[in-house]
């Protein structure tokens, strides 16, 4: 069976992101407000570039997504469109693992009916059977 | 009843659901076309579904509503678009509002059921497509993940039982 949601690997990178303090301070900073890269270096005792490293990571594990708006580049919180929709369609398919257990309750019925109806049918042959014979 | 596979396509936004069952597709395509049998299993734990109207026929409207344990109310609609007895069906379910009407915005989910009987057991494949991600949250609000959380909930508590015992 194929069950699959993150890929390990996926798994991985979401928490080498958030490894790192810097990182989970910009994934905090920028779920509270979308920034420009420039903005967030200013934030930190480091260089563009680095802060720029830091983002690169961070998109790589979907954490954020950065859009291009004139000169600035914004970082954006991704909630994830796509890891969402993974969780989503998990609780699609726990929907129907429940409806196919519940399919299969209502076949073991029958079965149990049919069982019911057979000895139901057996009695009547003795029933006719001891009849005929006396 | 052995869930055979199932797969998510992320990018698609489709679930392939595949089960078997000990039954003939006859006796499973019963389970879709008799109303009274349908809502048995439709709605989604703690939100039984009621099925007001299932015109089981090409082109078909039916109307259900789901009722979640605080007594809330979920409408939804069919539409069947395709039946071959007992071996295919298609159709497109989507939210309705109080009257029972599309919820236009929200969209539908397409869904195509196949049943392959082989000696006297049935494969069901049912492939579902969201229209969008709003409608999945949507789906996924109703009731599903807390009707999860209880059912698991109970998986748990039976465990811990038979650990006890």
């Amino acid at each position: 069976m194929v069950v699959f949601d993150l890929q390990d690997d996926e798994v991985d990178r979401i928490f080498q992101a958030l490894a790192d303090v810097t990182r989970r301070d910009i994934v905090v900073r920028v779920t509270q407000r979308e920034q420009s890269v420039s903005a967030l270096a200013a934030s930190y005792a480091m260089s563009f570039a680095a802060v720029q490293k830091h983002v690169a990571v961070l998109e790589r594990a979907r954490l954020v997504v950065k859009e291009r708006r004139g000169r600035e580049q914004i970082v954006h919180p991704n909630p994830g469109t796509v890891r969402e929709a993974a969780r989503l369609l998990e609780h699609f398919e726990e929907l129907w693992r429940f409806r196919a257990q519940s399919i299969s309750d209502i076949l073991s019925e029958d079965r149990e009916e049919d069982r019911e109806e057979d000895r139901e049918e057996d009695r009547e042959d003795r029933e006719d059977r001891e009849g005929e014979r006396s | 009843m052995t869930v055979i596979s199932s797969n998510k396509d992320i990018e698609a936004l489709t679930l392939t659901f595949v089960a078997e069952f000990d039954a003939s597709a006859q006796r499973v395509w019963q389970l879709w076309e008799d109303p009274r049998q349908l809502e048995r299993w439709w709605g989604p734990p703690t939100w039984p579904a009621t099925f007001e109207r299932h015109d089981f026929v090409p082109g078909g409207r039916s109307n259900y509503v789901m009722t979640g344990p605080e007594g809330e109310k979920g409408p939804g609609w069919w539409v069947t678009t395709l039946i071959q007895p007992p071996y295919r069906l298609e159709f497109e379910d989507g939210f309705a509002d109080e009257n029972g009407d599309p919820v236009v915005e929200m969209g539908s989910v397409r869904a195509v059921v196949t049943l392959e009987e082989t000696e006297g057991r049935t494969r069901m494949t049912t492939v579902s497509t969201f229209a969008n991600l709003e409608q999945m949250q949507q789906m996924s609000a109703m009731g599903m993940e807390e009707g999860m959380r209880e059912a698991m909930g109970q998986i748990d508590l039976l465990l811990a039982e038979d650990d006890s015992a």
